[in-house]
């Protein structure tokens, strides 16, 4: 991942502002993992994690891990007032069934119309797809966080992805360092730049065409 | 140790010879939190290989079933996730191992329907994904496609519980649950290596996961014997 600190958290904090209290959100590894941070510490917001577990709160303090009480990374993590645990198959469930209001996770691709590749890229690296399918194609909303173009430069908002899909026509909403795109039935619409881009440099940088907003939000930071 | 009333109580020992090359083994466990240790560590004690692993994901290389597929045990792993495994990811490039994506929730209800006695699923997850589809049947119910997911079943399954009584009836620690409850139910031979073993009645029936019934062998655990990731600070990628 090559952006820093201060920009993966701009990103994280433009995430949480799409969550409101009384949500069920499922947040994947990497920069989406930094989402909570900026929410409100009173909130009402129920993470859900695949393993196993609804109501997730924050890593522990040093010292006081369980290695009974982790999230879908492996990594330690608490529990609030209201959680439940439950078995992988209940955790799944609550997927399909749509009951996860949001999903927010990281991309390798994205297309204009919405599919989100994000598991494979064959012949190099293959992890797997862990849940994400489920996740990608059932979650009533889908955000992606990311940066705006691979390692190479290369943009991952696409025409069309070449990589292998996890779902098609999922996703909804695209961050980048960059800005925010919405994928709307006539195509990406760019809704908020960040205040130090410009609008054509975002077009420099993306593969795709999009439209800009008519009330573009110039986020400040 | 509580009366041994159902005979089901015994050593690691006592199950070595129900180990055989060429198996297969369900496996409980989620990045290694709940998987077995003892068991993990006696099959590679028995030396048994070419075995088909089916689990939720591949666990770290030292950690959990990473173990067994690091020491090259497995030739085929039925899985959702590898990425935490560098080994597995190698052993597959190189066709040391055979590796079969299952999207995560699709795998453990596979695991569940081979535990509820049922012949397989209906899903529409991946149905549109060649990797996932590929070699399946679908099938159209009212105005939905579905892909006919094969349920799963092993050899051997085996569970790492919180709490077992003489019976075998579980209860799980916090999300050391994950897939233990479904990879009990599943294997022919379910094998539970349980924290604590105690008396028959001193759980609340209430609180009960998996009934006994499901359960054929029970072994006390001496505990985690790697180190976990966070100890070592290697973040899952």
């Amino acid at each position: 991942m090559g952006l820093g600190i201060k920009d993966r958290n701009r990103l994280a904090k433009r995430g949480a502002a799409e969550i409101s209290n009384g949500m069920l959100v499922n947040l994947g590894i990497g920069i989406p993992s930094l989402v909570p941070n900026h929410l409100t510490h009173d909130h009402d917001v129920m993470f859900h994690a695949e393993n196993g577990l609804v109501g997730m709160g924050s890593a522990p303090d040093k010292g006081k891990e369980d290695a009974s009480l982790c999230n879908a990374g492996g990594q330690p993590i608490t529990i609030r007032a209201g959680a439940s645990y439950c078995d992988s198959t209940v955790a799944f469930g609550m997927i399909r069934r749509g009951l996860v209001d949001i999903t927010i996770l990281g991309a390798l691709q994205v297309s204009e119309a919405g599919d989100l590749a994000n598991w494979i890229v064959p012949g190099s690296r293959v992890p797997g797809m862990g849940g994400a399918m489920e996740l990608a194609a059932k979650a009533k909303k889908v955000i992606v966080l990311m940066e705006h173009c691979d390692k190479k430069g290369i943009s991952k908002i696409v025409e069309s992805c070449t990589l292998p899909l996890t779902a098609k026509k999922c996703v909804h909403m695209i961050i980048t360092e960059l800005g925010v795109f919405s994928i709307t039935k006539t195509g990406l619409l760019l809704t908020d730049i960040f205040a130090a881009c410009s609008i054509s440099e975002i077009r420099y940088k993306t593969e795709a065409s999009f439209t800009v907003s008519d009330n573009i939000h110039i986020l400040q930071e | 140790m509580p009366e041994n009333t159902f005979g089901k109580i015994c050593r690691f020992e006592e199950v070595v010879h129900l180990f055989k090359d060429h198996q297969s083994i369900l496996y409980g466990g989620f990045g290694g939190i709940g998987t077995p240790p003892g068991l993990i560590n006696l099959i590679l004690e028995t030396g048994i290989k070419h075995l088909t692993l089916i689990g939720n994901d591949t666990g770290f290389p030292e950690i959990g079933i990473g173990k067994l597929v690091t020491q090259r045990r497995a030739k085929k792993i039925i899985v959702s996730h590898i990425g935490s495994n560098p080994n597995a990811g190698s052993l597959m490039n190189n066709g040391e191992l055979e590796v079969e994506f299952s999207p995560q929730g699709t795998l453990v209800e596979r695991i569940r329907a081979g535990g509820m006695g049922l012949g397989g699923i209906l899903t529409d997850i991946g149905i549109e994904a060649d990797i996932v589809r590929d070699g399946k049947q679908t099938v159209k119910l009212g105005d939905e496609h579905y892909l006919i997911e094969p349920a799963l079943t092993a050899d051997i399954a085996i569970v790492y519980a919180e709490m077992a009584d003489p019976y075998g009836n579980l209860i799980f620690d916090k999300t050391a649950r994950n897939t233990n409850p479904l990879v009990a139910m599943a294997g022919k031979i379910t094998i539970v290596e349980a924290k604590h073993i105690v008396s028959l009645g001193s759980m609340d029936a209430e609180d009960i996961i998996v009934p006994g019934a499901f359960v054929d062998h029970i072994i006390p655990s001496k505990g985690v014997d790697w180190k976990w990731a966070w100890e070592s600070k290697t973040e899952i990628d």
